[in-house]
């Protein structure tokens, strides 16, 4: 099945330019070619003199690759924005009350919404976790939740990443960047600003410090310097003003978390984690961890030190739990769902699997436990060799798969070696979670650089757009 | 601040400071290799800045003779020596990589981005624009690095820990400067007379430490050994010399002290000291290479002292 119909951002189907575009577009047809490549070309060197880049592993130092940065932005309408923003504040706060409860009385389990083997039995359940109370009953106080347009202009959730989600340091310096190369753009159009998130990231992290602490001491976790998102790490804490460390820099006593400095050891309390669960203390998790901090876990089930994203948050975001979102807002909220779920089959269900198996050429097939768009078959532009390769894993393993439509994903003019010309993408909103919900307008809008893509990730050749709010 | 933060700060100063020096070292080395005399001489000449520079083994596995091309390679190009160029920068930019967030970002941009244009060099280029060039342009951007530290960052720790290792580095560095000069004195010429032959050597030595003019201005005279060691050991107004390097140290460490540093803070003093009311006649009575190698010593001791009571992270 060939999709042919996609919603273009920028232009209508009659042709038209839609009216929140009209400014860019006029700009951009006003605007000297010339002008245009040298400011891409500046952008270029303005990113690897600043080292926003992520590591290439097993190369020499200095050679980590850029991201693309397309100057064409993607322009949000006030209003549509506004809905977005209700329903993702709406996903979020369900997910944190699943996660509470799955750790507690696990009432949505006993009320049969979801089969308790379901979650139970999914390698991102913690068993540590059971019983234990986090401040506020906030554990992804950092959610990044990619969404979709589809075919008719409709948003749809397609995956929620409640772990470490990454990216925000690029939704700032792509901003930083567009004002530096075209402030004159920001002169003619009301884009709502983003500038202050590093400064809302902060906030919510200290409010949730354990109980009693007044003035609690933040830092940010990162496995090193050789991580894909050091960048962003480092980023992050020179912005919060808050120091960056590794496992060595912190140790555990008496149920303490110190840091260790050259004025002796100094207390730790909060920890916003930019390493796995996995890795986090090797007395209990992968004992062969370089890049945790061993008693960490005892530290942090004593109520003694905050760790955000809290540990076992995998349970609600893995694409297996992820068909009982729209469930979950029903049970926790008493409200419904205000963004789409994509259609899921779950290959495990016999029936969901036959019917994958027969419509293999028009589904995208995932894998439970996959990320990065990694281990994913996308129909429509596989040939039948791969297909049937998929079909193989998917009969020997249906569990560890699942399979959705082919999303018409929207696409954007973007610059391209030819010119301009259409590619899809997709918008990574971030949802701060502590003492209250926040958010800044916009997000993280990635884009599928090859014709005909679907396929963002930055590990499949996808690039970045300043993502524009107007304001009304 | 965090002990490992401290380290890399304390490390990026120190490779940086060594690039620069390195530049220095070859600049006046191979100024001299110029000077009229046979290929034993100057094979002698290379040999003997290696040794001081603790990289003779490292340079004879891999070549088996000396000469200027040969030793400029492995001294600015070579990816397995340690202390050539290359990896200096690479290792400022390493340190500086990994604490991007407690430096300016336009302290990291300096870094980040002379590493990137050292990664472009190649011998050809090197040859074709002139190795003194090159060498300037080491010395630039260090002194952009350095005057960007200044001009930017906060006067808080981590500057006085930068401020440490490029310090540190310089006295170490300076005095093997003045060693390497001191191999190269005209057989039979004592330590305390120029030859007039050796007139270009000893303004090559100032130039190479940018000290020609200051000497100039400071002794109005011609140029002479014991001046020339007095300039770049005792003069505290001289930015380069043993002395200044010294009071920089000293006050940087007393600046950042802690509970364990009592003893690492008295030894820097005790040598700052020595340097503020020492005479140069008296060093030299006493044999001015053994005097540099002894002080060598004394800075590689504070250097390791400096590691155990800030950088080498506690013990819980």
């Amino acid at each position: 099945m060939a999709i042919t119909k996609f919603f273009n951002e920028m232009t209508a189907d009659d042709g038209s330019v839609r009216a929140h575009y009209a400014g860019y577009a006029a700009w951009l047809s006003e605007t000297p070619a010339d002008r245009i490549a040298r400011k891409r070309a500046e952008a270029d060197s303005l990113f690897h003199r600043y080292g926003i880049t992520f590591a290439v592993y097993g190369e020499e130092s200095g050679t980590e690759r850029l991201i693309p940065f397309d100057i064409i932005p993607r322009i949000i309408p006030a209003q549509e924005w506004k809905d977005l923003e209700a329903g993702l504040r709406q996903r979020v706060k369900a997910l944190n009350c699943f996660i509470h409860d799955i750790y507690h009385d696990q009432e949505i389990l006993k009320a049969g919404h979801i089969p308790a083997e379901q979650v139970l039995n999914n390698a991102q359940y913690r068993p540590e976790m059971q019983g234990v109370n986090v401040p506020c009953d906030i554990y992804a106080a950092i959610a990044g939740v990619d969404v979709v347009r589809a075919g008719a202009g409709e948003f749809y959730v397609l995956e929620d990443n409640l772990r470490v989600p990454s990216g925000v340091s690029y939704m700032l310096e792509d901003r930083r960047m567009m004002m530096r190369l075209f402030p004159e753009l920001f002169a003619r159009h009301r884009v709502a600003p983003v500038e202050h998130y590093p400064d809302m990231l902060l906030h919510t992290l200290r409010s949730l410090a354990p109980v009693g602490v007044t003035d609690p001491t933040v830092v940010v976790l990162t496995p090193g310097a050789y991580n894909s998102a050091y960048f962003e790490h480092a980023f992050l804490a020179q912005q919060m003003g808050v120091e960056l460390v590794e496992g060595q820099d912190l140790f555990v006593s008496d149920d303490q978390v110190f840091m260790r400095t050259t004025q002796g050891p100094r207390r730790v309390d909060v920890i916003y984690r930019r390493v796995d669960d996995d890795f986090l203390d090797p007395k209990y998790f992968r004992k062969d961890s370089m890049l945790g901090v061993p008693g960490l876990l005892d530290a942090y089930r004593a109520g003694r030190v905050t760790l955000s994203n809290a540990i076992g948050t995998g349970v609600a975001d893995d694409k297996s739990i992820y068909p009982y979102v729209p469930e979950m807002i029903r049970f926790y909220l008493g409200e419904e769902p205000i963004l789409n779920n994509v259609p899921t089959y779950m290959c495990r269900k016999p029936e969901d699997l036959a019917y994958t198996l027969a419509h293999l050429p028009e589904l995208v097939v995932k894998e439970v436990h996959g990320a990065g768009g990694y281990g994913m078959l996308v129909g429509p532009a596989s040939t039948a060799e791969q297909i049937e390769t998929f079909r193989k894993y998917l009969i020997a393993n249906p569990e560890k798969y699942i399979a959705q439509p082919t999303l018409a994903l929207s696409n954007c003019p973007t610059f391209v070696e030819s010119g301009i010309a259409p590619r899809h993408l997709d918008l990574r909103p971030f949802v701060l979670s502590g003492t209250e919900v926040q958010m800044v307008p916009g997000g993280l809008t990635r884009v599928a650089l090859r014709e005909g893509s679907l396929v963002v990730n930055s590990s499949q050749g996808g690039g970045t757009k300043d993502t524009w709010v107007l304001e009304a | 601040m965090l002990s490992r933060t401290a380290d890399h700060l304390f490390w990026m100063a120190r490779y940086m400071e060594r690039a620069e020096n390195t530049a220095r070292i070859l600049d006046v080395t191979y100024r001299l290799s110029l000077l009229p005399q046979n290929g034993e001489e100057v094979a002698a000449m290379w040999s003997g800045m290696l040794k001081i520079m603790e990289l003779q083994d490292a340079y004879l596995a891999k070549y088996p003779a000396y000469s200027t091309e040969s030793v400029l390679e492995f001294m600015i190009f070579d990816r397995d020596n340690p202390g050539s160029i290359y990896r200096c920068l690479r290792a400022t930019r390493e340190n500086a990589h990994a604490v991007r967030g407690t430096l300016t970002s336009e302290l990291w941009e300096t870094s980040n981005e002379t590493w990137l244009k050292m990664r472009d060099f190649t011998v050809a280029k090197l040859l074709e624009s002139g190795t003194g060039a090159f060498f300037e342009w080491v010395k630039y951007r260090s002194h952009l690095s350095r005057g960007v530290t200044i001009g930017t960052m906060l006067q808080d720790e981590a500057l006085r820990f930068i401020r440490l290792g490029t310090f540190l580095e310089r006295a170490d560095n300076t005095a093997r400067i003045l060693e390497v000069k001191y191999l190269n004195l005209l057989p039979g010429a004592d330590e305390e007379t120029a030859h007039a032959a050796d007139y270009y050597q000893w303004s090559a030595l100032l130039q190479s430490v940018s000290a020609f003019e200051v000497y100039r201005k400071v002794y109005r005279d011609q140029i002479t050994p014991l001046r020339v060691a007095e300039l770049l050991v005792l003069r505290a107004d001289m930015p380069r010399s043993l002395a200044r390097s010294m009071k920089e140290v000293y006050s940087n460490l007393t600046r950042v002290s802690n509970a364990r540093s009592a003893e690492t803070e008295r030894l820097a003093g005790e040598l700052e000291s020595h340097l503020r009311f020492g005479r140069i006649e008296r060093i030299f009575e006493g044999g001015f290479r053994k005097y540099l190698e002894d002080f060598r010593d004394r800075i590689f001791d504070l250097g390791c002292r400096i590691s155990d009571d800030f950088l080498i992270p506690a013990s819980s």
